[in-house]
């Protein structure tokens, strides 16, 4: 007999495949234990040379057993088969084979490995970009490692947030002893442990005095938290942490629809007891299935009773694996040599020939476990019939945490391990991770080229030769070049072995060769959990108007704006989008129509200051503004650009009604709670954001006086005159502004009131004739006009001149942005000027670019497109270069992506009543 | 002589063990003074030096790098090269570098991997197809190529694309650039550091400039961890720390440095085909040759140089990237790292003189400059030999910012944190 | 992901913070055209401390001024403005 194997007790009852046969575990099994104790020792390809592999460690740190995990949308690709325990029905398959894991194709890729080594991909593959896009699709298919799900993900991930005094990670008997203190001396404790259950170190070597379950249970009973398969992943400013939570084994079926959680964490202090990884040896063939790390033999024994091999060979510089070679003993496998690399070590067990000056130079192998292992001691060279070596290159304290939160590392000699030294933040490192034990730097014995670093990205002793010797020199160009520590355990087991042949080549010692750093996740998260709930809506809520059940009865087209949706049109009778809104525009014109106005930007702003406030945001003049009168008026930005525009009303003597853009509301609040709070903390004012606060209703028309008399019972306030009243028994506040260019209201009332306001008036219009329109029509409307909007014609980019409102600038200055304004760019020659355009043939394309002729370069742009609303005929608004100065003019809009183009001619932007007489009674 | 890359010569090494490679470039001691100093070794200083050797025969050039070359924000970005841009300032620029990227390798002899695989900006409504159409028309009559696709069209290139209509960001369509794509960002720094180095320009690591050499308001040369290092004109290119390497000089620059996180996911097989932005979210996704998931977000928007970003940015970006392509929910991220970039106040770089005479500045580069390098390098270049800007680099004088002639793509004005 | 004490609310995670400038590029309203741009678009940006304006803005929306640090991300104080702050 030879291999994995374990012995039946009876208690196989977890029923599991992979790569499609059934298999059986017990309870507790990982799906690495479950399929060596099934004799499987061959699970994995290799990334770039598709070598054989099998199962090198018991822990996350596994560079060779990545499988694929779960079916559907719950696929998990590079799973570690001993990260994941086994569950009734889980799925396992292997990765990047074809056809199948015992023969595989691509093993061919072994046989060009010496053409093939560091970097090569930067030496061939020339000639026209397009020629490299072909070889890259090669490598694309070859490269990459499981298949990724083309499903959504079923289930959901859940984010929560804690707070904790002492936040311990990792319960081996360092992290137990330092929670259950905690907790004792009344702090809240967390205690994260990755492993289904608690331990650490004590389940592969337990100790009488220790029993983690009855310490866990002390820790809760103090109120203390502790969250099993849990990873402390991410280590951030402030002592905030990220937490990743398994409720669930991958690829398996949430009992309550979460599949795992986030935590984020503020601790008061943090422990970080996270042990140590053992360190791998660099030999010929250390790569092949029935290489494992030492302390992972002795975790498969006494955590799962499985015993990886009969024959064993034990490599190692320090004392730990005379541990593993008593555990082989107890389960009754052989010990063929003991190679310590060392002149002297401890005593070994009974039974086991101990070899000094001794080190592994190669292996070979057959499927599922080694054939061979070949030794150099005291010189000369001596073969070993066996069919597990179980290595040990000493120890790597678990210092990632550390490092993320900006820790420093200091070099223990007689470890040659970086231990962690002193950090920045309120946290500290205990137990082995402090304090690993003594094991000197060993030469390696083999030949470099078969000698793996990184076991995953096949990078072995050789590649890191060769990018020495083409110069790669720091650690990190040697790490790039040789894709070293890049792989999905993030060189886990490879840095320190990688490091120390380097500081080797440079004659220098490990901490002056360099170290690379350790950034977030400690070990990878999946990317549906750091996205929670927003994986469904891309984080972004829908902000609903006040109306939204009254025109959601109307059904109709909805159009997103920013986070708010409003309605576009309201088709009748099967019109499509386009005629819904001529028509409502045409009843505008010709009746009345109203319009949800409700997310324009609204601030009241009172007090005896408050004018002083509006000088100084808006950029036209207020101040003279008579109680009852309001104005449009515009903002700039300090560097003197338009960012915004709207209306300023006085409603009493120092109380004033501000509203701006929908699309700009939450930058106007920021902007005038800046310019009220920081730059005039003095002013005697309050600004009230009444965005929400206030629902608002346009109604405008030739009728719209009217209809608005009838129903307040009030003559209504003449054009940009603002009067209190009731309607529908409702207080509101009429706004006699117009945007379509028809004598227009808007009427703003209580949100929680709107309701009964709007159905009033709506009913009132269309006894009238008239309708409810929405924004498609009031785009219609506005371009007619010749307004400009923000987002479109006020672009972030013009001037108050561009747009044809620089006489409207307020004479005194002193407003935000009237320094930047005097920049001399922007008031130079060839700006970008606010025009009309007629169509002399077709449609206008919107967005479509203006030029002379085909070839030259474009001279400005269609801002907003649309037909006249009465008469036909197309027109459009754009910004031209010195437009102000080209009316008449003729010219191209060209739009080359959708293959239109127009002839127009230059016009004012101002087509409907350029005089405003529609605004008299 | 270098040996030249070619395959023969690979196959030929896998006969002699790869022994006939020299080191790609040499390791000199720094000279007492230079023709031009360039400070900073990544893309832009190195192919800054080559293209000062290559097309201007300045060869007595030193590259300062304090400490390995390219592993600054070179050796940190997301590698998007495309030159979509709706400003046609930025664009002709970025398109003049796109050009250069399409011959980069045999130019270089070193394949740093360039793949035009394409990249899209997806719109989510109307109003963000209009404004996509505007972009590739201002591009199309600049003569760049630029394409609408429907959402037909995506779906076959991405067919892992929510394209169902009930999604919260409906996808209506895409503008796509065929000729853009991504490349190998170390190969980038590397192969210009070979073919410089290859040219007689001294590229010297562990170098940093601690301060300048002054004579009235004159820079003559750098003072540096390795000793004071004359130079005829001194050229700033160290991208996050502008602001500080500018401060030495008593310069402030309309510059603030931010942090951009980024993230790769675990290797799977093909699954993205080309680079797949958004013009109404703000993340976008593109997947490397080795298979992992290369995606990033918004920077972290408040001033920062320390290379450690904020977790709930990252994951924003994530929200939005698994909301559009569901099928990356079960990846997982292996990686986050971050870079310091230097926003600039427009949002556009700055490649020119200061108000210090022997000075020159190229920075500002925000979260787009990998793209430019060669044409940021072939501008800087030109400038440093003639002391003139390059007709493509004129605009982006660092005067705009008093005269009022930003650049300004994103129109949100001076503050890089609202960008 | 800092902790950012709010001189009227405490301890508070940064997300509910946004940041707006540094405290010397605050342009007074008053200043001439050259003093105001030179404000605008310069910043000291450096490696160290620097004084900065935040704001509670999904919290208290009050502002305050940060003393930060721009590399250990050390915050050493917070001061309120505002009118509240004003003597
Ligand atoms: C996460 C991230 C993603 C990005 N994604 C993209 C992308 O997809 N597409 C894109 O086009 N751009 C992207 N960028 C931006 C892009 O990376 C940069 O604009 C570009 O790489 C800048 O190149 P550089 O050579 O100027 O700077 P760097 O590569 O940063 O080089 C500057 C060098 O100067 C050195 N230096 C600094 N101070 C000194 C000193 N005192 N003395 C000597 N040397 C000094 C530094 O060590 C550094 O090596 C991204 C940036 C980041 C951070
Ligand atoms: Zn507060």
């Amino acid at each position: 007999m030879s291999g994995p194997a374990r012995a039946p007790s009876g208690d196989e009852t977890i029923p599991f495949t992979f790569d499609g046969t059934a298999y059986r575990a017990r309870p507790g099994d990982t799906l690495a234990a479950a399929l060596l104790a099934n004799g499987v020792g061959l699970v994995a390809r290799s990334f770039k040379y598709h070598r054989p592999r099998g199962i090198m460690s018991a822990g996350i740190e596994e560079p060779n057993a990545l499988v694929t995990v779960g079916t559907g949308g719950r696929t998990e690709p590079n799973t570690r088969a001993t990260d994941v325990f086994v569950y009734p029905g889980l799925v396992a398959k292997s990765q990047n084979r074809w056809p199948s894991l015992s023969f595989d194709v691509a093993a061919i890729f072994g046989l060009a490995a010496p053409a093939l080594g560091a970097g090569f991909y930067y030496k061939t593959f020339f000639g026209p970009a397009k020629h490299w896009m072909r070889y890259e699709g090669f490598i694309r298919r070859a490269a990459g490692l499981g298949d990724a799900p083309t499903e959504a993900d079923p289930d959901n991930f859940s984010q929560v947030a804690g707070f904790c005094d002492v936040l311990v990670v990792g319960s081996g008997p360092a992290g137990l002893k330092a929670a259950l203190e905690a907790a004792e001396a009344g702090n809240r404790v967390f205690l994260v442990e990755q492993d289904a259950v608690p331990g650490g170190s004590l389940l592969r070597d337990p100790d009488s005095g220790l029993d983690p379950a009855a310490m866990i249970q002390r820790i809760e009973a103090l109120g203390g938290k502790v969250l099993l398969r849990t990873t402390a992943s991410g280590y951030w400013d402030h002592n905030f942490l990220t937490l990743t939570q398994r409720l669930v084994e991958p690829g398996a079926v949430p009992t309550n629809g979460f599949a795992q959680r986030l935590w984020h964490v503020r601790a008061g202090r943090v422990v970080l007891a996270t042990g140590l990884i053992e360190r791998p040896v660099p030999f010929a063939g250390n790569d092949l299935p029935g290489v494992m790390l030492s302390q992972a033999v002795r975790s498969y024994i006494r955590r799962w009773g499985v015993v990886p091999g009969q024959r064993v060979v034990i490599a190692t510089n320090n004392d730990d694996a005379y541990l593993t070679a008593a555990a082989i003993i107890e389960a009754g496998a052989q010990v063929v040599a003991l190679l310590d690399a060392r002149a002297s070590g401890p005593a070994a067990p009974a039974g086991v020939t101990v070899y000094h000056d001794a080190r592994p130079a190669g292996a070979t192998g057959r499927k599922h476990g080694l054939r061979k292992v070949t030794a150099v001691i005291g010189g000369s060279e001596q073969s070993f019939d066996a069919d597990l070596l179980a290595m040990s290159g000493g120890f790597v304290p678990v210092s990632h945490l550390h490092m993320q939160a900006g820790g420093k590392l200091v070099w223990d000699e007689a470890a040659q391990a970086f231990i962690p030294g002193e950090t920045p933040q309120v946290c500290e490192t205990i137990g082995s991770a402090i304090s690993p034990p003594p094991a000197p730097a060993v030469a390696p014995a083999g030949k470099a080229k078969k000698s793996f670093v990184d076991f995953q990205n096949d990078v072995s002793l050789a590649d890191i030769d060769l990018a020495w010797q083409e110069g790669y020199r720091s650690v990190e160009h040697l790490k790039r070049y040789t894709t070293l520590g890049m792989a999905t355990d993030q060189g886990k087991t490879s840095n320190m072995v990688a490091l120390a042949r380097l500081a080797e080549k440079q004659g220098v010692t490990v901490p002056q060769a360099g170290l690379t750093t350790f950034r977030p996740p400690f070990t990878p998260v999946t990317m549906g959990l750091l996205a929670g709930a927003g994986a469904r809506n891309a984080g972004a809520h829908v902000r609903r108007i006040p109306l939204h059940a009254l025109h959601e009865a109307h059904d109709p087209i909805w159009q997103p704006l920013g986070y708010w949706f409003r309605p576009r049109a309201y088709p009748v009778n099967g019109e499509n989008l386009a005629q819904a809104a001529l028509r409502e525009a045409q009843t505008v014109r010709t009746v009345a129509g109203l319009s949800d106005v409700s997310t324009l930007g609204k601030f009241e702003v009172s007090g005896p200051d408050a004018a002083k406030l509006l000088e100084l945001v808006c950029a036209t003049t207020v101040g003279k503004l008579a109680t009852g009168r309001g104005r449009y008026t515009f903002m700039l930005r300090e560097d003197g650009f338009v960012f915004d525009d709207g209306t300023v009303w006085r409603l009493a003597e120092d109380r004033y009604l501000l509203t701006s853009s929908t699309g700009g509301a939450d930058r106007m609040a920021g902007h005038l709670s800046y310019v009220r709070q920081v730059l005039r903390p003095d002013l005697k004012c309050s600004v009230v954001n009444v965005q929400e606060h206030y629902a608002g209703i346009a109604l405008a028309g030739p009728r719209a006086r009217s209809i608005l008399a009838a129903l307040t019972g009030a003559e209504p306030p003449r054009h940009m005159g603002y009067a209190p009243g009731t309607l529908a028994g409702t207080p509101v506040h009429v706004l006699a502004a117009s945007y379509s260019g028809e004598r227009a209201f808007e009427i703003h009332v209580e949100a929680s009131h709107a309701e009964q306001v709007w159905q009033a008036i709506e009913d009132a219009t269309r006894a009238e004739g008239g309708a409810p329109y929405g924004l498609e029509a009031m785009e219609l409307l506005r371009i007619e006009k010749g307004h400009v909007v923000v987002g479109g014609e006020v672009d972030g980019r013009s001037t108050p001149h561009d747009l044809g409102l620089g006489g409207m600038l307020g004479k005194a200055g002193g407003f935000v942005g009237a320094a930047g304004l005097t920049r001399p760019a922007l008031s130079a020659a060839g700006r970008n000027n606010f025009v009309g355009l007629v169509s002399l043939d077709g449609p206008i394309p919107e967005g479509g670019m203006l030029i002379t002729r085909a070839g030259t370069s474009p001279q400005g742009h269609v801002t907003a497109a649309a037909r006249r609303i009465l008469e036909g005929g197309a027109i459009a608004l754009a910004l031209l270069q010195d437009g102000h100065k080209r009316h008449g003019e003729e010219l191209t809009v060209s739009s080359p992506t959708r293959g239109e183009k127009a002839r127009v001619r230059v016009t004012s932007p101002h087509f409907y009543d350029p005089a405003g007489e529609r605004y008299r009674d | 002589m270098k040996t030249p890359y070619s395959a023969f010569s690979l196959l030929r090494g896998a006969l002699n063990g790869q022994k006939h490679w020299q080191p790609a470039w040499r390791d000199p001691e720094p000279r007492s003074s230079y023709d031009v100093i360039i400070i900073g070794g990544g893309g832009h200083g190195l192919a800054t030096a080559y293209y000062l050797a290559k097309v201007h025969g300045i060869t007595n050039v030193a590259v300062l790098e304090k400490s390995w070359i390219g592993g600054g924000n070179t050796g940190r970005n997301t590698t998007l090269v495309r030159s979509n841009y709706r400003l046609p300032q930025l664009h002709n620029l970025f398109e003049f570098g796109l050009k250069l990227w399409h011959g980069m390798s045999d130019e270089l002899n070193y394949n740093v991997m360039f793949s035009p695989r394409g990249a899209m900006f997806l719109g989510h409504n109307d109003g963000d197809m209009i404004k996509l159409a505007e972009r590739g028309d201002a591009m199309r009559c600049d003569g760049i190529d630029a394409e609408l696709l429907s959402p037909k069209q995506i779906a076959k290139l991405e067919p892992l694309l929510d394209l169902s209509r009930g999604a919260r960001f409906p996808i209506d369509g895409a503008l796509i650039q065929w000729r853009a794509g991504t490349a190998r960002h170390d190969a980038v720094a590397w192969g210009y550091a070979r073919a410089a180095d290859a040219l007689g320009v001294d590229i010297i690591q562990k170098c940093e400039v601690t301060g300048f050499v002054r004579d009235g308001n004159r820079i003559t040369g750098v003072e540096t961890t390795r000793g004071r290092i004359l130079g005829g004109r001194t050229g700033i290119c160290v991208a996050g720390h502008s602001g500080q390497v500018a401060g030495l000089a008593g310069l402030k620059l309309p510059i603030e440095s931010q942090t951009l996180q980024a993230l790769v996911t675990e290797g799977v097989k093909p699954m993205v085909q080309s680079v797949v932005m958004s013009q109404s979210l703000h993340c976008y996704i593109s997947q490397s040759d080795k298979g992992g998931i290369v995606m990033g977000g918004d920077p972290d928007n408040w001033p920062s140089y320390a290379r450690r970003g904020q977790p709930t940015v990252v994951e924003g970006a994530i929200a939005q990237a698994v909301s559009i392509m569901p099928a990356l929910s079960r990846l997982r991220m292996l990686r986050t790292w971050s870079g310091v970039t230097d926003m600039s106040f427009d949002g556009a770089p700055i490649i020119g003189p200061t108000p210090i005479d022997g000075l020159y500045l190229n920075g500002g580069w925000c979260y787009g400059g990998f793209k430019a390098t060669p044409a940021s390098g072939w501008t800087y270049a030109h400038t440093l030999a003639t002391g003139k800007a390059h007709e493509l680099n004129a605009p982006f004088s660092l005067e705009r910012f008093m005269t009022g002639a930003t650049i300004d793509e994103t129109a949100v004005g001076p503050m890089p944190n609202h960008r | 992901m800092y902790e950012i004490a709010c001189p009227h609310c405490g301890p508070r995670a940064q997300t509910e913070f946004t940041y707006e400038r540094t405290v010397d590029a605050v342009v007074d309203p008053a200043a001439d055209a050259h003093t105001a741009m030179q404000a605008l678009f310069t910043r000291a940006n450096p490696m160290g401390l620097d004084e900065e304006i935040w704001r509670h803005t999904y919290g208290c929306r009050a502002w305050m001024v940060l003393t930060r640090h721009r590399v250990t991300h050390v915050i050493e104080a917070v001061k309120a403005i505002g009118p509240e702050a004003l003597a």
